[in-house]
């Protein structure tokens, strides 16, 4: 298998056809991503940043065009391509213990017994540094936590694809950059290939190999590519100097507020 | 001369010291007002709460005996309340099928409410998630559940008279028939409003039908199942008074009919307290239950 198209997106096209009538959202998308690479889409609201993600989860189901997933395509959602959602989407009658489980027995109860999935529920609890809230109810932690809970669920199925929408979205700058730094140790720990959609400059260049930028909508489609070329492990407040960051961070900028100008400013 | 001079001294530095201490102070005072008002908030509350309901029971009670000073055959408040002290004093005795205490006639009643409520929820709720999960089973009941539920329990008691050949299963039968369509309606509307969230957290799980049921369906749905629940109880303990009154035997609504056909009418009034009551209990604890099993949703 060629790992360098791990995920490969040919000529996706997403038409909506919406109570106001027809919306065409994305336009000739292609895209590949590499086994192990970490890719954000950006772009501002409304781009269909989001909509992508649900064509390579499988949500969603592209008008044309075809999305394959290590060679296979992509018919509809599985574990395989686990989504972390922007809201969390924990389940509140269940506690974070029981969320994680959910998963973990779909995917492994036929072949594990009980304590071995027992112990991969613990151990991605561990992993975000939550043992201590296992039988706590969603309700009873922090939108910080939640988050975290959510992520743990995703990544103890062993994705082959992490899909994160916007996670970090709804947390506070500090809460944001702990878990952001987490994510880059757990990405590099279990060498996972994740597609992540962020409105966040600064996000998109401390996360990615690869971001990729999406022009306004309607019929959005891929505007530019910046690889960004940062050894790991990436350390936040050395590259706040490192003017390759800066040169980054510029070019994502440029884009977004020179070249794509918000989309309301156009409007106005 | 000695003690003269030293407050003459002394009194700048005191006054700095009082500067200093005054914007601390200030605070206090609003926070004393604070205090006292909490205490007239929690007088007014109280106030609320407990006076205000018995200045309203007080005016009915006036009302009353307004009504019983231009009308001779009306049961004055006094006559009723010592009737009311006598009934309750012995409310499970039994004389004869037709002379029975109210604490007997309050339990049939509750429980042919119970019998046709229960065969009502096991077939209603679990319908209601079909109809909810399933668009053509919705398509399918939708008329005539629209058609059906407007239309009085009692008009569907010769029907059960018809089927059972009598008069007992008949009232569960009214019963039945007017506690279904709450409970179908409310489950199926909790079932299709199960957040989009958790229904794509199913699919990217893959999680069986049987777990989607257990686990997502269930739980989301739940509040709204119990208020149907809720809402039915309250129809059925309605309608079992009417019920009982065009079946007769033992029962809360045939008793009042037997009452008043004894022209007793302390005995009319008691009852009608006491039914309001039971249906005032009734509600409250399925409130209760809802409560309890009320979760957080997630937000969008």
């Amino acid at each position: 298998m060629d790992e360098s198209k791990f995920i490969d997106i040919e000529g996706v096209e997403m038409v909506f056809h919406t109570k106001k009538g027809v919306f065409h959202a994305l336009r000739e998308i292609d895209l590949t991503v590499a086994k192990g690479e970490f890719i954000t889409l950006i772009g501002h609201s409304g781009c269909g940043k989001s909509t992508l993600l649900n064509l390579i989860a499988g949500l969603t189901r592209p008008t044309d065009g075809v999305l394959l997933c290590a060679n296979r395509e992509i018919a509809g959602p599985s574990p395989e391509r686990s989504v972390v959602f922007q809201n969390h989407s924990l389940l509140p009658w269940l506690t974070c213990y029981e969320n994680i489980y959910l998963g973990v027995e779909r995917v492994f109860g036929k072949a594990d017994s009980k304590a071995r999935l027992r112990e991969r529920t613990m151990a991605a609890l561990a992993l975000v540094g939550l043992t201590a809230a296992e039988t706590k109810r969603p309700n009873e932690i922090s939108g910080g936590m939640k988050q975290r809970v959510g992520i743990a669920r995703a990544l103890a199925m062993e994705p082959k694809v992490l899909l994160m929408d916007e996670p970090f979205g709804a947390l506070d700058a500090l809460t944001r950059a702990h878990l952001q730094d987490e994510l880059l140790k757990i990405v590099a720990a279990t060498k996972s290939t994740v597609v992540m959609v962020t409105h966040d400059v600064d996000e998109a260049v401390l996360l990615s190999d690869r971001i990729v930028m999406l022009t306004n909508g309607p019929a959005a489609t891929i505007g530019e590519i910046v690889n960004v070329q940062l050894e790991r492990p990436r350390d936040r407040v050395a590259l706040a100097q490192d003017a390759r960051y800066m040169a980054y961070r510029t070019a994502v900028l440029e884009f977004l507020y020179r070249k794509q100008a918000h989309p309301a400013k156009d409007a106005a | 001369m000695n003690a003269m001079l030293q407050p003459d001294s002394a009194e700048p530095v005191r006054a700095a010291v009082l500067d200093a201490e005054k914007p601390a102070r200030r605070p206090r005072r609003p926070l004393a007002a604070n205090s006292t008002s909490k205490v007239r908030q929690k007088l007014s509350a109280t106030a609320m709460n407990i006076v205000a309901p018995l200045v309203g029971a007080a005016v009915l009670v006036l009302i009353w005996q307004l009504i019983t000073i231009k009308n001779a055959t009306f049961p004055t408040p006094l006559v009723t309340f010592h009737e009311a002290v006598k009934m309750f004093s012995d409310p499970f005795y039994r004389n004869s099928p037709n002379d029975q205490g109210i604490g007997w006639n309050l339990l049939a009643s509750l429980q042919r409410v119970a019998v046709g409520f229960g065969l009502a929820a096991l077939v209603g709720i679990p319908l209601g998630f079909v109809i909810g999960r399933v668009k053509f089973v919705s398509a399918m009941f939708s008329p005539i559940i629209s058609l059906l539920k407007p239309v009085s329990p009692l008009a569907w008691l010769p029907i059960g008279l018809l089927v059972f050949q009598s008069a007992n299963p008949a009232a569960i039968w009214s019963i039945f028939i007017c506690s279904i369509w709450p409970m179908i309606i409310n489950t199926a509307v909790g079932v299709q409003r199960v957040p989009q969230d958790y229904m794509n957290v199913a699919r990217v799980l893959n999680l069986s039908e049987w777990k989607i049921l257990t686990k997502i369906l269930l739980p989301s749905a739940l509040p709204y199942v119990l208020t149907g629940v809720r809402l039915s109880i309250g129809t059925a303990w309605l309608v079992i008074v009417a019920a009982e009154m065009l079946t007769g035997g033992v029962g809360i609504g045939f008793w009042v009919w037997d009452e008043w056909n004894n022209l007793n009418v302390p005995h009319i009034i008691i009852a009608i307290v006491a039914i309001g009551f039971v249906g005032l209990l009734l509600e409250q604890a399925l409130m209760a239950l809802a409560r309890a099993f009320t979760y957080e949703q997630v937000s969008n």
